[in-house]
């Protein structure tokens, strides 16, 4: 005889099915952000790219020499850069820098107003759930930690790549405005050492973007179409 | 349970990628349809240069130990070293929308009142040096030739294969704006710019003019050598 579940014993019955939709994740102005910065982000490291094949190499002339620089004493192939000479490469970079700023800032206010910062920002509470994720990962601990929208070690994430941006930003502004803006400049260690991590953050933010990619793909590929479409369907539906 | 990536997932995902390798991997300027929008970024980053110029702030200025000396590099547009056949015939003309135009010699210039300053040197291709100029502030120049009032730009011209530069009105009247005459403590070298060059430290290199002969005070935009050919107008630091 085939189980029939009886009135009133739905708290034994199998949760229902997540409904086709999936969650709201993201909203659009954090999707248009995300790959605006991608489109952008992408133009402003092949420009400086160019840019820095004029001088490959960091510190006053006749100085010291600022590094580690494994890119010290020659350009980049021509694939990787954009502008064609000094000239093209300066006008875009300081024409894209502006929608740089601007997407991080409408970011920024974005998480602010709506109160989503909650679930982005790492905060020192923050520091055991990530420890417990990183196990987790690691395979020492068995079960997922209990997570809201983003688990710990992704707060962190996310953390991080604001303030680079922000590192990015403000080290551009210093090297652009040397004389009038020499307060910003020398709380970075001057022009020499502005230009220095101007370019280091290039490459953390390139570490970020192919560990990032990697994730999605491999850890969660629903994300990917969350970010486009802004419902989620995967396999980490929010606790909140 | 993951859902595979629709056809139209991917689509959009080329979309994406498409565009961010049509703008790598060429000398793209934005073709017809980004290139003014390009030129017009290029204008706005002008405006909001200007706007940052402050009349009183004074560069950076460094102890004479920490001159770079001969790592100083040097550059001229000329095929070869322009230098003067004859050095005592050459005069600085100071004209255009002015009340006296002017014309001087160089022991005429070197009789005024001087500026002596060691300042950072900052070259758009992203190289800095430290050298001491000396030399005669423009405003000096420009209250003997008394401006307009429609004047609201300067043009410099030079010797070297037609090499010129225009400039704001507010960074020429700067107090750190000079036309100098020494390099390091000495006569100005040739391939320095002699008999004298436009300085500040408040322009990159380019905007410095070299083997200077004509100032003329304008109320249109001039252009320059470098800044015709798309490089940024103010070069303002």
């Amino acid at each position: 005889m085939t189980a029939v579940p009886a009135p009133g014993a739905a708290a034994d019955a199998p949760v229902p099915p997540m409904p086709s939709t999936g969650v709201r994740r993201h909203h659009w102005l954090v999707r248009l952000t995300h790959w605006l910065n991608a489109i952008v982000l992408t133009g402003l490291i092949a420009s400086g790219l160019q840019i820095y094949g004029a001088f490959s190499r960091f510190g006053l002339k006749g100085g010291m020499r600022i590094g580690p620089n494994p890119f010290e004493g020659h350009g980049f192939p021509r694939w990787a850069r954009l502008g064609g000479w000094l000239a093209g490469g300066l006008n875009w970079h300081f024409a894209l820098g502006w929608f740089f700023i601007c997407s991080g800032l409408a970011y920024v206010l974005y998480l602010t107003i709506s109160g989503e910062w909650r679930s982005l920002l790492f905060r020192p509470r923050d520091i055991r759930p990530a420890i417990q994720m990183q196990l987790y990962y690691l395979g020492i601990r068995k079960a997922h930690p209990p997570q809201g929208k983003h688990n710990a070690l992704q707060k962190g994430a996310y953390t991080f790549i604001v303030a680079l941006g922000a590192l990015s930003a403000l080290t551009g502004v210093a090297i652009y405005k040397p004389v009038q803006l020499h307060w910003l400049t020398a709380l970075f260690g001057g022009y020499e050492f502005a230009r220095y991590w101007h370019f280091v953050a290039v490459w953390v933010f390139v570490a970020f973007t192919l560990a990032h990619i990697t994730l999605v793909f491999l850890v969660d590929p629903a994300s990917l179409r969350a970010m486009l479409t802004g419902w989620y369907r995967g396999r980490f539906p929010s606790h909140d | 349970m993951t859902e595979p990536l629709t056809r139209r997932d991917l689509l959009r995902m080329g979309i994406v990628a498409g565009a961010g390798a049509l703008v790598t991997g060429c000398g793209w300027d934005g073709g017809p349809l980004l290139k003014p929008g390009l030129t017009a970024m290029a204008r706005l980053n002008d405006r909001v240069g200007e706007a940052l110029v402050s009349p009183h702030r004074l560069a950076r200025e460094y102890p004479v130990s920490e001159r770079s000396g001969s790592a100083f590099p040097m550059y001229y547009v000329s095929d070869e070293l322009p230098v003067l056949a004859d050095p005592a015939g050459w005069r600085l003309t100071v004209g255009g929308l002015v009340a006296n135009p002017l014309t001087l010699t160089l022991a005429q210039l070197q009789a005024l009142p001087r500026v002596t300053y060691t300042v950072k040197h900052h070259c758009v291709e992203g190289w800095t040096a430290i050298a001491t100029w000396t030399g005669v502030p423009l405003t000096t120049i420009t209250t003997m030739a008394a401006p307009t009032q429609a004047a609201r730009y300067v043009r410099f011209d030079s010797f070297d294969s037609g090499y010129y530069n225009g400039w704001d009105l507010q960074t020429a009247m700067h107090p750190q704006t000079i036309l100098a005459y020494a390099y390091n403590d000495q006569p100005l070298r040739p391939d320095h710019g002699a008999p004298l060059r436009l300085y500040s430290p408040l322009k990159l290199g380019y905007k410095l003019t070299k083997f200077l002969t004509t100032i003329t005070f304008t109320a249109d935009r001039p252009g320059g050598y470098w800044e015709d050919q798309g490089y940024p107008w103010l070069g303002g630091l």
